[in-house]
């Protein structure tokens, strides 16, 4: 495609990665609160892998074909995900909608595009590669549930949302897919509460960032470089 | 000043805490968990302010939510708040408050000169007087705003930061009072998710104004800071307190408003003065309680004269006398709760003033046992005093009420407690679309059957005793969370034991007869907010109005920041008595939201400033801002606009853009318009149903222009699409039309025509686009492509590529929106802006110049090209556009049917024309009308409007595109151009192409 | 602020969704044989008719799907609802004046 030191993410010019050792707004809430964590750690996490893939589910070509391609069946239970591995960064397939998917893969967009429409062809199916559209926001901590909540109508509840889980939504005046990556007592989680992953188109992406920067003041923010 | 009637000992304040305060100027002291109605009243300030419409002295009334007079402007600019109601402020150190409706102060003030002359404000008055000329309005209103005294609003801009939220919950309990708080603790203990949003900073509700009731054996109170303890170390629980149930929505969704800061001296600057909750709740338990109503008799507006429970409130939780001598006046036994407490405080009672004929009920009865004075079947006639009640008359009545008989005898007080029953709190319920219905016994409206899923309890139920509360309460969590799919595991814990008593017998008496006929000496205020009296009813009711809509509009009874609380049930009460109708017959007014006033800041929240919408950058933002362009807003993207030079205007860079394009070689970033992936064996059967041209025929690698209608046959969008394979196509949009076009073809697809095998996906965001025009587009790109054949024959207008360019795979389109030789590059979006690097500088040697949307927009109407959303605004066909070319004649395609309706074919439709003005000159302004006749002056017979006008330094003149009624056959014809500035422009109809007009370039 | 129950998704925020106006009014087989009257009745008229509707919404910001609901356009109640080209349920009858 072209050589990677050629590439910017759309939060590039924010500076976060310089930015990723400081937490704002800590000395604000500090005579409020003993914990010295911020309430919320929040990074970018661009250059995934996203493929759209539309087709029959239901229909055995279809489903065998592309388990076959992926190492995993396509989720047909609407808001999950599905992965082969364990491993929470390894691929991913999400649930859109009916006929609609997003593989999501720590690798190449364009390969795995081209791997599906090779075992697709002749198919009713369409593959399209978006890996360059959209970026993702990652957001964890103890008030990340908070957080998100002041921007997005859907219920976060954990009884109503939980790790592995995603959803199509709005947050604040951008259009979001949200996969929960984390639940409360998720490890490795040094703020603790939950984890996720907000994918956002290109264009908006420094909307939401500063909307969500602005939001997270009360919290004290923490910017992680992913 | 000390606090001369603060109590010794008891109340629910901190002394150990004491704060400092202001009210107009004077320096005072409080403690802490008072509020500033508790604290003035603790010094013994009773007046504090003027009534609405005939300035009239008005003390505290109430102590809650429901009180009409004590309003106050809190703070200063910018901090400051107007209608704030003084028994709701929580005193804080230091505090700052002012009355309002006074001017130039309260002590003397001018207006109260209306209340001499109140037999000029009838009601209606405002009508009747301010009506003509409407032009002199904006003089009548600055007159009455000033006079009225509504308070200020800030001068500079609010400082504070405003949140909001979402939130979800299985049960939502409105209001901590016994009720609520019993329901809170079935529902969380039945492990549903419940949010206690609770209006007060303490929990219980009622409880907290009264001693003397018990809950299993012990006070009332301690059983609520209890249950209090057990549902905030619950973690599926959400105490909020501070929090107000303003609005009940459909679908059990619910606004509440936190004032997070507002009791804090110290305000960080991290969190929200006030937070918005919008809060969707599968249940909603309703425990709102009860407000007390007045009596309506004469004069009974002084400062001095307040509610009874009000009393109990002061006296008992802020350990504040309210008065020295007392005499309470009532309709109903709960008042003789009010007289044992204030009695108990030390303020000497010196009448108990029944309207009821005898004197029975538990509260009535210890009261006599307490040797209280009582004066049965009797009425206060009148009361004295200016800034504070001195003296009433009280005397008996007859056997119907109507009438009393004497003037009474004078009795000594400076305080009056008064109660005439009490009102269910049943707004949410309204507001939620329940059923109201009248119980003539409790005299007062209840709820009916809910219409959404709410339940109500206690008091706002119409049940007013505590151990009834309680049950109800329970009973309602309870239900409420297993309706939400909570059932309560287990035994069930009992109700608590209590006392259980509500405010009957009573004797409901509407208007209270005075020694004189009703209108003549004094006046029987229902309504203290709006200064609305008995005698404004009957006088609405005379000149015919009877709709309680329309009498609460002409008299503007219950049209406060109260909204009426506590006078809309009287009024209802009085208006039926004097029609001789019965009260439910009258029905009542409609309950809107808000319950109680709401901060505008919070309905802004953070979405101020940048944050107000989503600004849309393309890859290549960065550079543009870089580069010095202006930007314009295009929907939500910010597109460059132009790119100034040493100090050039819009004129003056645009002229240079466009004549570089032309001359050599010109630079845009095209990354906004929309790009649809089209895939599937139907896919060219897709855009043949809904572009008004065939596409079947389209070879693999070529492009086509598209129109796209409406089913109403109107332009919809129009854009070039590109076949990429058999079954493959990559569809163009308008930029703003990006999201809508996509809409349409899902519409179509999944609702018309399910059966077609294809699919749509959104990738404008997935490519950067950048479009080189001009002469030396091709030598340019030919420098930074290996891979791609780029020769007029290998790679024509309206042909697409795929290679790399600047080493980066990209799909090149030969595309001109310029009428200039030009490519459409597009690109993995992350090397949009590496890309773009890469080409200015092999492009120096061109004198490469980037341009903006302005240039885009004359370039293109140089060469007659229409924009969507300029040219055209819903109500243009493609005939009308002069494009049948494209329109086809074989095939259906959407709103193809309707070009042929008989309106369309009406030889007088707006038609795209050119237009050149008599001087070259001379630009017309964009949206100037075009006549045919000049008249002197409007109105004129308007031919059609001009679209898009520009000065095209290409042409050496100025051009227009304009659409005019018959355009089509109207070339050559004179027409003129009258402006707003007196001006009128001479031009002459033309063709729309100016530049070019065989495409010679375009195809070079 | 409505709660829509999304065939495929839950129930969600009105905010995700757009409506589509009336339900089952067809695309006309053959618009070219329909009088002016005729096409005019399919493009324009709708009887707006108070109590139950059937009408279609789509979950623009989420699935992007379009589906049918059967919604009383007096008390908002939502009675029932439905996938595209699904037959539409029985509902009950309202009776507003």
């Amino acid at each position: 495609m072209g050589d990677s030191f050629l590439r910017h993410s759309p939060l590039a010019h924010l500076g976060l990665a310089a930015r990723a050792t400081e937490v704002s707004e800590f000395e604000a809430t500090k005579f409020e609160a003993d914990d010295a964590e911020a309430g919320v750690a929040m990074g970018e996490r661009p250059y995934r892998g996203l493929v759209n893939l539309r087709g029959p589910a239901g229909d055995k070509a279809f489903d065998s074909a592309v388990e076959k391609a992926l190492g995993v069946a396509l989720p047909i239970e609407p808001n999950t995900t599905a992965g082969p591995g364990k491993n929470k960064d390894s691929l991913r397939v999400f649930w859109l909608g009916p006929d609609e998917w997003w593989v999501v893969t720590p690798g190449d967009g364009p390969a795995m595009a081209d791997r599906l429409r090779t075992a697709l062809a002749g198919q009713k199916a369409a593959v399209t590669d978006v890996s360059e559209s959209r970026t993702c926001i990652h957001i964890r901590g103890a008030r990340a549930r908070d957080l998100l909540s002041k921007g997005c109508p859907l219920d976060l509840h954990p009884r109503m949302l939980s790790a592995g889980r995603c959803a199509q939504s709005l947050c604040a005046k951008a259009m979001v897919a949200l996969h929960q990556t984390e639940d409360d007592s998720g490890d490795g989680a040094k703020e603790g509460g939950p984890a996720y992953d907000v994918y956002v188109l290109n264009s908006f992406a420094e909307y939401l960032w500063l909307w969500l920067e602005d939001a997270a003041r009360e919290y004290g923010l923490r910017i992680t470089a992913e | 000043m000390t606090q001369t009637f603060r109590l010794p000992e008891g109340g629910l304040i901190d002394r150990e805490r004491s704060l400092g305060f202001r009210f107009d100027g004077s320096s005072y002291r409080g403690f802490s968990g008072d509020s500033l109605a508790s604290a003035l009243l603790a010094n013994g300030v009773h007046f504090i302010g003027r009534s609405f419409k005939y300035h009239r002295p008005r003390g505290i009334f109430a102590a809650g939510y429901e009180e009409p007079n004590a309003l106050v402007q809190l703070g200063e600019d910018p901090r400051t708040d107007p209608n704030q109601l003084a028994t709701l402020v929580d005193l804080v150190d230091g505090l700052a408050a002012r009355s309002q409706n006074r001017w130039p102060s309260l002590d003397y003030d001018i207006g109260a000169l209306n209340n001499l002359a109140s037999r000029a404000f009838p009601s209606g008055f405002y009508y009747k007087t301010f009506m003509w000329p409407a032009a002199m309005w904006m003089k009548y209103e600055h007159f009455i705003r000033h006079a009225a005294g509504m308070g200020q609003s800030p001068r500079e801009r609010d400082p504070d930061r405003y949140d909001k939220t979402q939130a979800h919950c299985d049960v939502l309990v409105v209001g901590a009072g016994p009720a609520g708080l019993s329901a809170a603790l079935a529902a969380a203990r039945a492990g549903a998710r419940v949010v206690l949003a609770e209006q007060d900073h303490l929990l219980g509700g009622a409880l907290l104004g009264q001693v003397g009731d018990t809950i299993d054996g012990a006070p009332a109170l301690e059983w609520a800071r209890a249950a209090e303890a057990e549902l905030r170390a619950l973690p599926e629980v959400r105490v909020l307190e501070r929090t107000t149930a303003y609005g009940y929505f459909d679908h059990n969704f619910l606004t509440l408003i936190e004032k997070v800061t507002d009791h804090l001296v110290r305000k960080p600057d991290h969190l929200p003065r006030h937070r918005l909750w919008k809060l969707r709740a599968k249940q909603v338990v309703l425990a709102t309680g009860s407000i007390e109503r007045p009596l309506v008799f004469r004069d009974n507006d002084r400062p001095g004269i307040m509610l009874a429970g009000a009393c109990r409130t002061y006296v008992n939780r802020y350990a504040v006398k309210p008065g020295t001598t007392a005499v309470v006046f009532t309709n109903n036994d709960s008042a003789y709760g009010a007289a044992l407490d204030l009695h108990g405080a030390g303020v000497e009672i010196a009448a108990i003033v029944d309207l009821r004929r005898e004197v029975i009920g538990p509260m009535s009865e210890l009261a006599e046992a307490a040797g209280l004075p009582i004066l049965a079947d009797h009425a206060i006639v009148a009361t004295e005093g200016g800034r504070r009640l001195k003296r009433l008359r009280a005397a008996p009545m007859d056997a119907s009420g109507e009438q009393v008989y004497g003037s009474g005898e004078p009795i000594d007080c400076d305080l009056l407690a008064v109660s005439g029953g009490w009102n269910p709190t049943l707004h949410l319920h309204s507001q939620a679309k329940g059923e109201i219905v009248w119980n003539d016994e409790l005299g007062c409206f209840v709820p009916g059957k809910a219409s959404q899923a709410a339940l109500s309890a206690g008091a706002c139920n119409g049940d007013f005793g505590l151990a009834s509360c309680l049950a109800e309460g329970a009973a309602a969590g309870q239900k409420a969370a297993a309706a939400a799919g909570f059932k309560a595991k287990g035994r069930k814990k009992a109700t608590p034991k209590a006392t259980d008593h509500g405010f009957l017998p009573a004797r409901w008496l509407w208007l209270v007869p005075s020694d004189t006929p009703l209108g003549h000496g004094g006046k029987h205020f229902h309504e203290l907010q709006n200064d609305v009296t008995a005698a404004d009813l009957k006088l609405a009711l005379r000149e015919g109005y009877r709709s309680i809509e329309h009498v609460k509009r002409y008299t503007t009874t219950g049209m406060g920041t109260d909204q009426g609380k506590t006078s809309n049930v009287n009024a209802i009460g009085i208006v039926a008595e004097a029609t001789g109708r019965a009260v439910p017959d009258v029905g009542v007014t409609t309950f809107r939201p808000p319950f109680t006033p709401v901060t505008f800041g919070v309905f802004a929240g953070r979405d101020v400033d940048a944050l107000l919408d989503p600004v849309r950058r393309t890859p290549m933002h960065g550079w543009h801002q870089r580069a010095g362009a202006l930007f314009e807003d295009v929907g939500q993207w910010r597109r460059a606009w132009y790119y100034p030079k040493n100090g050039e205007d819009l004129d003056a860079a645009v002229k240079r853009e466009v004549r570089e394009v032309r001359r050599s070689l010109g630079i845009m970033d095209a990354s906004t318009l929309g790009k649809i992936d089209i895939q599937g064996s139907d896919a060219s059967e897709l855009l043949n149903r809904i572009y008004t041209n065939a596409w079947k025929k389209l070879e693999v690698g070529k492009c086509r222009y598209g129109l796209m209608l409406g089913e109403d046959g109107m332009v919809m969008d129009d854009g070039v699409t590109a076949r990429l394979g058999e079954h493959h196509y990559l569809m163009t949009t308008t930029t703003g039309n990006a999201a809508p076009v996509l809409a349409h073809l899902e519409e179509y697809i999944q609702t018309e025509w399910p059966e077609l095998d294809v699919y749509c996906t959104s990738v404008t965001e997935q490519f950067a686009t950048i479009s080189i025009a001009g002469p030396n587009a091709r030598r340019l790109l030919a420098e930074l492509t290996g891979d791609i054949e780029l020769s007029p024959n290998a790679f024509p207008h309206m042909a697409v590529r795929e290679g790399t360019v600047a080493g980066v795979a990209a799909r090149v389109f030969r595309v001109s929106f310029t009428g200039e030789s030009a490519y459409e590059i597009n690109l993995p979006a992350s090397f949009g802006l590496a890309v773009w690097q890469a080409i200015m500088t092999a492009g120096e040697k061109y004198g490469i110049t980037p341009y903006g949307t302005e240039a885009m927009h004359v370039l293109r109407a140089e060469k007659g090209f229409i924009i969507v959303g300029q040219e055209t605004d819903g109500s243009i066909n493609p005939i009308d556009l002069g494009m049948d070319w494209i329109v086809s004649k074989k095939k259906d395609f959407v709103g193809k049917r309707s070009l042929t309706r008989s309106d369309m074919a009406k030889p007088d439709r707006k038609q795209l024309v050119g237009i050149l003005t008599d001087d070259p000159e001379t630009v017309l302004p964009e949206g100037a009308h075009l006549v045919e006749r000049l008249e002197p002056q409007p109105p004129m017979t308007m031919l059609g409007h001009v679209s898009s006008s520009y000065y095209s330094p290409n042409v050496g003149r100025s051009i227009a595109l304009a659409l005019v009624k018959g355009g089509h056959a109207k070339k050559g014809q004179k027409l003129t151009a009258p402006l707003l500035d007196g001006r009128t422009i001479g031009c002459t109809i033309v063709d729309p192409v100016f530049f070019d007009t065989e495409g010679d370039r375009l195809r070079g | 602020m409505l709660l829509i129950p999304c065939p495929y998704c839950g129930e969600r925020d009105e905010t995700e969704f757009s409506y589509g106006g009336e339900a089952h009014i067809e695309r006309p087989k053959d618009p070219e044989k329909l009088s002016d009257a005729e096409w005019a009745d399919y493009v324009f008229m709708r009887p707006n008719s108070k109590g139950i509707l059937l009408e279609r919404w789509v979950h623009s910001h989420g699935c992007r799907r379009w589906f049918n609901l059967a919604r009383d356009t007096v008390t908002y109640k939502i009675h029932a609802v439905y996938r595209m080209g699904e037959k539409p349920p029985r509902v009950p009858k309202t009776d507003y004046v």
